[in-house]
């Protein structure tokens, strides 16, 4: 079942790309938290994660940690294997954790479907909007950014506009 | 082609969103083109069935058996959603408008 609003973050260690584990608490000094469920064969995400960096450039003077997972089965979609993630966060230049979650454990406890797909935590790390990053996976014609006011929201301590949208991509690829 | 292709095909997967999207992309194209060809809708429901059709990621378009996106169409065989790069570099999950355009001529 999916988190629901005001709900806590689920506590985490996972691997990430840097070679270091990252836990839920490692990120207790940023104001909000946004986890995204990722991976890196996904067109919708690859069409949605030059405006992932670019959140994350926007918003970390403002204490916005951005951290994307991946949780994928690497052994039915290889593509998405650790190797893989660490080469295509380098390719596409990513300026946030790119964290890996093997067992799905986290996947499970977001209640996650697809991919891209957004939990942002407040900083009492409740869920204060889940969804899709915007209204249109191509950037040209977006019109409502949904992360980016609920971000502008929730720091100005406010309740976002709208606190939960359909997230649009690829299925979450379950281990059997 | 004549007045267009004879077989006209788009396979897909059900785990990925985005067949609607490209069969009305595909029904678009073809009514501007003026082609009556019916559109065959398959869908791949397991990796051996992947495998055994060529099947590179959903949606999968074919006219006359080839593929509307010939690069990607080599690519290992898989239920996923599949990649389609248009002229600008932009990755979308369905081909555009201007691809299924130039399968067509």
């Amino acid at each position: 079942m999916r988190l629901a609003h005001g709900e806590q973050a689920p506590p985490f260690r996972l691997a990430g790309i840097d070679g270091r584990e990252h836990a839920l608490a490692d990120y207790g000094d940023a104001e909000l938290l946004v986890l995204i469920q990722s991976c890196n064969h996904c067109p919708y995400v690859l069409a949605w994660e030059g405006r992932m960096v670019a959140l994350q450039a926007d918003y970390a003077e403002r204490g916005v940690r951005l951290v994307a997972i991946n949780s994928n089965d690497a052994a039915r979609y290889p593509e998405d294997s650790f190797e893989r993630m660490v080469r295509h966060a380098s390719e596409a230049g990513f300026n946030f954790d790119y964290l890996h979650d093997p067992g799905q454990s986290v996947a499970r406890s977001l209640g996650a479907v697809r991919t891209p797909e957004v939990f942002l935590f407040d900083r009492d790390r409740r869920l204060a909007y889940h969804g899709a990053i915007d209204d249109n996976r191509d950037d040209r014609t977006v019109t409502t950014h949904f992360l980016r006011d609920a971000l502008e929201a929730a720091l100005a301590g406010e309740t976002p506009p709208v606190l939960d949208t359909p997230p649009s991509g690829c299925t979450v690829k379950w281990l059997p | 082609m004549g007045n267009g292709p004879e077989k006209i095909e788009l396979l897909y997967w059900d785990g990925c969103p985005s067949h609607p999207e490209a069969l009305e992309l595909l029904r678009e194209v073809l009514a501007r083109r003026g082609v009556v060809t019916e559109v065959e809708l398959r869908e791949v429901h397991s990796q051996e069935e992947a495998e055994a059709l060529g099947f590179p990621g959903s949606p999968t378009i074919r006219f006359d058996g080839r593929d509307v996106d010939p690069e990607g169409a080599n690519r290992r065989p898989t239920l996923n959603c599949r990649i389609y790069r248009s002229e600008d570099g932009r990755i979308s999950p369905v081909p555009s408008l201007e691809q299924l355009e130039e399968a067509l001529r």
